[in-house]
């Protein structure tokens, strides 16, 4: 069945020119990253149910510490639990979105999404943005939520907005350095593995640092441990910006924790953006 | 600036691409050529590379020996030229579940840089062609597997791309949904477009592919016309199944006869296979003896070649009974978990 004149279909549409300037590329890409993004945006409008139990978890850690362990739980020298766990809960909703990060690239790779995009002429770095704008804006509306519900349970601020809005801008760090660990781990393992272990991890890393309890209160050892925790950094250096009561141990992590807040997420975004890209164009090795 | 393509460069070339996973090479020395506006059906069993020399030929896995172009332009040196003229429709459905047909081809649409207004437009003449117009608003959760074949055939086909690339677009259908993608490919090919179609079924290959590539372990073994390899290869088959195991030889003789052909036996199943030249008559005379025989017979069935019998034919008979290809591939280094999960995966 030879066809004897193969033409090309009447073009329905114009194919776009290829970009042009280093400048153009960079529009494309940031174009391609906010389509990818509003792919999850939509998710979340048509199946509200999934991030609404996302959000109903953090909520009901708080109760839990709060209410039903609050009782016991001392802060060394002195303050409200309260007060002391709220900044510790923000930074736990952001390793929380690990999981959802991990999640939505493994399914993507799985499915053979992640293939057609990358057969496809948009640029390479825009799959990954687009994952970054939909977790970053995820995590942020966790967070609005968890403050308001925070207020609820008797958490307040102390010091200037300026100081919580840079605390919220530091979560937010934290949370944009997990978004790369997140891609990097669903791209290496497809599939459900990968989420299951990152689920795993979720609570030892929560629970080895100082979100909870302090440090103090732990073994030497498994306190120092948790000092060097990038998310303890992070929440010390949050409840320090809140005016929260902060009991921070004496070592130096502990000590230069506005510090280390920020460069630990700098050097894990370092180490794992390039390995993302990496890995994002050399899939299956 | 790299040259353009001769306006009559063939679709696809490949010049004996070799890719190795660690130190298994899926494919090698693999050649292929698709002409301009034809139907190319790549033909094998699990494991035989297909879907390997795909990724190679759409970019998305680097060769480590050979060459290759499509539409004219190097796989490994100009890719981004190629991904503007390629349709990939994997061998998973790569759609979005959740969104719907439209929202998946606007959300395509818009990778491609149409615009929004374009995008919707362009989504909705391809749900409109590939008969998805009245799903187009529920999401792909919901469809047939034949409906999200042809959305992910739609999804491949935003920019009316000169060659598309289909890996087993039909594994895991049913019969009706199977003959819906085969008149939506047809529906490509009429508008002039290059297709490179993978398959494990010769009945598909033969029905859509204007010539076939016979794959096997990572290099083609045969190539032609679907009407060249099938005289290469023998017509119909009958199956014989018996009731009774110790029947068998005496059956066996009887159908040789019948067929005037030389018959393979399966005891395990207790089936008796023979070649026959004249379908029916054939059919009617091995079933006249086999009862005259006094042979209780199961059941009977008059079909067109196996895979298993199309590289019997190719490559001689191999050691084992049952399949030989898939025993040949699941003989190799291969990890047979690895094997297993991704049959698992395609139902
Ligand atoms: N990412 C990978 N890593 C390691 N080995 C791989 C990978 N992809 C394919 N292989 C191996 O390469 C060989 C060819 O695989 P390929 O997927 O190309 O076969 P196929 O013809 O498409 O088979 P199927 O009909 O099962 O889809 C197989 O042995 C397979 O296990
Ligand atoms: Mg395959």
């Amino acid at each position: 069945m030879n066809r004897t004149a193969p033409r090309p279909a009447a073009p329905a549409v114009p194919a776009p020119a290829p970009p042009s300037g280093p400048l153009h590329r960079l529009a494309w890409a940031a174009a391609d990253g906010w389509t990818v993004a509003r792919r999850d945006v939509t998710h979340w409008l048509r199946q509200p149910w999934e991030p609404l139990f996302g959000l109903l978890f953090p909520v009901l850690m708080v109760l839990m510490f709060v209410y039903l362990l609050g009782g016991a739980m001392s802060v060394p020298g002195g303050g409200d639990y309260t007060e002391y766990l709220m900044p510790g809960m923000f930074a736990m909703v952001m390793v929380f979105g690990l999981g959802e990060t991990v999640t939505a690239v493994a399914a993507d790779s799985a499915r053979g999404v992640t293939d057609r995009f990358r057969s496809m002429p948009m640029s390479a770095s825009a799959v990954v943005v687009g994952r970054c704008l939909a977790d970053m804006l995820r995590s942020a509306a966790a967070l609005v939520v968890l403050i308001g519900f925070g207020s609820l349970v008797g958490w307040q601020w102390h010091g200037s907005a300026g100081a919580a809005l840079a605390g919220f801008g530091l979560l937010l760090l934290l949370r944009f350095a997990l978004v790369w660990i997140g891609v990097y781990v669903g791209l290496v393992m497809r599939g459900q593995g990968g989420i299951a272990v990152i689920q795993t991890l979720e609570f030892p890393i929560g629970f080895l640092s100082n979100a909870f309890v302090a440090t103090a209160t732990m073994p030497v050892w498994l306190g120092a441990v948790a000092d060097w925790n990038p998310m303890s950094s992070t929440v010390a250096a949050v409840r320090g910006l809140f005016g929260n009561p902060a009991a921070a141990g004496d070592g130096w992590v502990a000590q230069n924790a506005l510090l280390m807040a920020v460069v630990w997420p700098l050097l894990l975004v370092a180490v794992f953006a390039p390995l993302c890209v990496h890995r994002y164009r050399n899939l299956d090795g | 600036m790299a040259p353009a393509p001769a306006r009559t460069a063939p679709a696809v070339s490949a010049r004996g691409i070799g890719r190795r996973f660690k130190d298994r090479w899926a494919l090698r020395g693999f050649d292929l050529e698709v002409g301009r506006g034809t139907v190319h059906g790549l033909l094998g069993p699990n494991g035989a590379g297909k879907s390997t020399a795909v990724r190679v030929l759409t970019t998305l896995l680097r060769p480590h020996e050979g060459t290759a172009e499509v539409a004219g332009y190097d796989v490994a040196a100009q890719g981004a030229r190629v991904r503007h003229r390629i349709g990939l429709v994997g061998q998973n459905a790569a759609v979005d579940e959740v969104l719907s047909g439209r929202q998946n081809l606007e959300l395509f649409g818009r990778l491609h840089h149409l615009g929004g207004r374009a995008a919707a437009r362009r989504a909705a003449e391809l749900l409109d062609r590939f008969g998805l117009s009245d799903t187009g608003k529920r999401p792909v959760g919901t469809y047939s597997g034949g409906m999200r074949r042809r959305l992910d055939l739609a999804a491949g086909m935003i920019l009316d791309p000169p060659v598309v690339f289909l890996d087993e677009p039909t594994t895991g259908l049913d019969p009706r949904g199977r003959d819906e993608v085969w008149s939506a490919v047809r529906g490509l090919v009429g508008g002039g477009t290059s297709v490179l179609l993978t398959t494990q079924y010769l009945e598909e290959a033969d029905r859509l592919a204007d010539r076939i590539s016979v794959v096997d372990t990572g290099h083609v073994i045969a190539e032609g016309t679907p009407a060249e390899l099938k005289s290469r290869i023998g017509g119909d088959r009958i199956d014989v199944v018996l009731h009774d195991e110790h029947a068998l030889a005496g059956a066996a003789a009887l159908v040789e006869e019948a067929t005037g052909h030389s018959v393979r036996t399966a005891p395990e199943e207790r089936r008796i296979s023979a070649e026959v030249d004249d379908r029916a008559a054939s059919l009617t005379r091995a079933v006249r003896a086999l009862d005259e025989g006094g042979v209780a017979v199961a059941d009977v069935v008059l079909r067109g070649p196996s895979l298993d019998e199309v590289f019997l034919h190719l490559t001689g008979p191999r050691a084992g009974t049952g399949s030989p290809a898939a025993a040949r591939v699941t003989g190799g280094t291969a990890a047979p978990e690895q094997q297993d999960t991704r049959q698992e995966a395609r139902r």
